[in-house]
């Protein structure tokens, strides 16, 4: 009988040794427990310190409630806008060829590379009431800086990529052959629009959604330059959370730090959940490309 | 509807894609669209269709230009080569959406459409499938959901864009014969695109062979593979062995060796000049002894007795590469083997000759 010769437990031949393993995956679960975990256990005890009733208390007072108020509105108006935009821009991109389309490709993603106290920055020299616009308009009883527009305008500044971002590579996977296929059998303009475009492309479309929705309500730094931190008119969320922090209110800071928390924790959860949905389609058009090439 | 197009012209670019075509398709023809790809025969469909503006030229329906006439109101029915279904509807929903997005007050009720869907269905053969969705089908159920969506706006043109090209060889099969009794059935000016020159020579009444965005030759089936017009038109339908020689004083050169060849089907009669000899595989006999002029030695090279005919192949004294395909019984009495040195009879040739 032919002796088996002795062996290592069997393992493939492009697995790491099992302490390369266990290395890298307790850096990586440290990195999370110190960064994520223990961060977000300590806004909600900070907030919780004085009880449920002083939590409650810091988010009804009424100048938390003018920063909630005009932190949803801004939200309300950045994202339909994004998406407008959004829709429009990956259209023309992955629909048609015009000069210029590489260039508009490159200045979309302005807002992600510039920092975002630049921007507000820009905003301010651009229609602040010494400049010559903003003076202008100023004159004419329209205050921008140091009031609500500035805000809309500077979020809807640093968000505009976002839907734009996400569509475009879904709207060259889908490709066009379902539209003309729609515009074949009989329908016009519009109805190819709502009846076979945007079904195709609306998880994607949600997916920018739910991201331009997190960064319109989350952003701090261009919202800071242009809002002037006037209580109960020109703050924000995140401006105001700044603001009780620094007058030492620090269990009202972190009750409305909270509430950002939940809506990150929220737009996650929606995010993990839409990218479930978005994946297939992408596949499912990239399959397709890749026999169309065949 | 008769299909007319006239000095049809389209560049994409520097690229000449359509190149002044004439073409008249009669009411109820079942017409393929024969060629390579990038020979502009997709495109020729979409204008047709209206999906493509021909840069000059016009198409006219029923002897009327519709040029002016959208998309939509051409009563074309388009099937798309990778099918086009709507993924986010069901088959159902796929075949009724021509009945959806007719304006409010023409659209018929909800039963009527539920009707018409299901008669398309039985049409199809895909009753059973009506609550899937596309990305539940095979590519033949596909196909057919995209003939009856296609169906349902009762088209008087139907036109498809190479519809068995991605299937696989039985589905392939089965759906040409199940178009043809479609067709034969409701009598629809038909169109299609395809590189597959046995599948156009089984469909369609007449074929429209393509080369570079020009017609080469339009005929039945009969016509165009047994009286092909040029070189092209004979190299394409069907495997085929050129012999590079020349002619010399109205004798025909292949390497050193004068060939006297038998059924020789000459185009073109110039007494000097460049030769091309084309042979079907099957029209070259393989003999073990010469026969004067009309044999020239090879060489076997390899030999594939699996299939229905034997292929082998064997390299010219002058170093061309030959296909032969053989019965069984012939390759049998032969005793052929790899490296025998036989003789190659040709029964029937065609020959071109190009000037110098």
């Amino acid at each position: 009988m032919a002796r088996q010769p002795q062996s290592e437990p069997k393992r493939p031949g492009t697995a790491d040794p099992p302490a390369v393993r266990i290395a890298l995956i307790a850096t990586a679960l440290g990195f999370v427990a110190l960064f994520i975990f223990i961060p977000v256990i300590a806004v909600f005890t900070e907030a919780l310190r004085n009880g449920i009733g002083a939590y409650f208390a810091a988010i009804v007072d009424p100048e938390a409630r003018a920063a909630i108020r005009l932190t949803l509105m801004t939200a309300a108006i950045a994202v339909p806008l994004n998406v407008t935009f959004g829709i429009a821009a990956s259209w023309a991109i992955a629909r048609f060829d015009f000069p210029g389309k590489q260039t508009l490709l490159t200045l979309i993603d302005i807002p992600f590379s510039v920092s975002p106290v630049i921007a507000g920055m820009l905003f301010v020299l651009l229609l602040g009431v010494r400049a010559p616009l903003g003076g202008w308009l100023a004159d004419h009883g329209i205050r921008i800086i140091f009031a609500e527009p500035g805000i809309v305008l500077a979020t809807i500044f640093v968000t505009f990529p976002l839907a734009a971002r996400e569509l475009i590579p879904i709207m060259q996977a889908v490709g066009s052959e379902e539209e003309e296929a729609s515009i074949v059998l009989g329908a016009g303009g519009w109805q190819m629009f709502f009846r076979v475009t945007l079904p195709n492309v609306k998880w994607g479309l949600l997916y920018g959604m739910v991201l331009c929705n997190a960064r319109a309500m989350g952003e701090f730094g261009a919202v800071s330059v242009v809002s002037g931190h006037i209580r109960g008119h020109t703050n924000t969320m995140p401006l105001y959370v700044e603001i009780l922090y620094n007058d030492y209110q620090f269990a009202a800071a972190f009750a409305v730090s909270s509430l950002l928390t939940l809506l990150a924790i929220a737009t996650l959860i929606a995010k993990y959940s839409l990218e479930r949905r978005v994946a297939p389609v992408k596949q499912e058009a990239d399959d397709l490309a890749i026999k169309v090439a065949a | 509807m008769s299909i007319e197009l006239r000095n049809i012209s389209k560049k994409f670019g520097d690229f000449v894609a359509v190149d002044n075509i004439n073409l008249h398709i009669e009411t109820g023809e079942l017409v393929a669209l024969l060629g390579l790809s990038g020979s502009g025969k997709t495109t020729l469909l979409r204008i047709i269709a209206g999906l493509e503006t021909p840069d000059s030229g016009e198409v006219l329906f029923h002897g009327e230009d519709a040029s002016a006439v959208k998309v939509r109101e051409r009563k074309v029915g388009f099937v798309f080569q990778h099918y086009a279904l709507f993924r986010h509807m069901t088959v159902f929903e796929n075949i009724a959406f021509g009945m959806r997005v007719i304006p409010r007050r023409e659209r018929p009720d909800e039963a009527v459409i539920a009707r018409r869907v299901h008669e398309l269905l039985k049409l199809v053969q895909l009753d059973f499938l009506a609550d899937r969705y596309p990305s539940q089908l095979s590519g033949g159920q596909r196909q057919r959901v995209a003939l009856a969506r296609t169906l349902a706006v009762e088209p008087k043109v139907l036109l498809l864009d190479e519809p068995f090209g991605a299937l696989d060889a039985k589905v392939r099969q089965e759906l040409r014969r199940w178009l043809r009794r479609l067709h034969d059935e409701i009598k629809i000016t038909s169109v299609f695109v395809t590189h597959d020159q046995e599948e156009a020579l089984e469909l369609a009444n007449r074929i429209v062979v393509m080369n570079q965005g020009r017609i080469e030759q339009i005929g039945s089936a009969e016509e165009v593979y047994h009286h092909p017009a040029n070189a092209f038109v004979y190299n394409f339908l069907g495997n085929v062995n050129l012999f590079h020689g020349r002619i010399e004083n109205g004798r025909v050169f292949l390497g050193d060796t004068a060939v006297e060849l038998e059924n020789t089907h000459a185009h073109a009669h110039p007494e000097t000049g460049k030769a091309v000899l084309y042979v079907r595989p099957h029209l070259l006999e393989i003999v073990m002894k010469p026969n004067g002029k009309q044999t020239f030695p090879a060489t076997v090279k390899s030999i594939n007795p699996a299939g229905p005919q034997v292929k082998v192949e064997l390299v010219a004294e002058w170093g061309d590469m030959v296909q032969v395909e053989i019965s069984h019984e012939r390759y049998q009495a032969l005793h052929l083997a790899t490296g025998a040195n036989v003789f190659l009879r040709p029964k029937e040739q065609k020959l071109f000759v190009y000037q110098i």
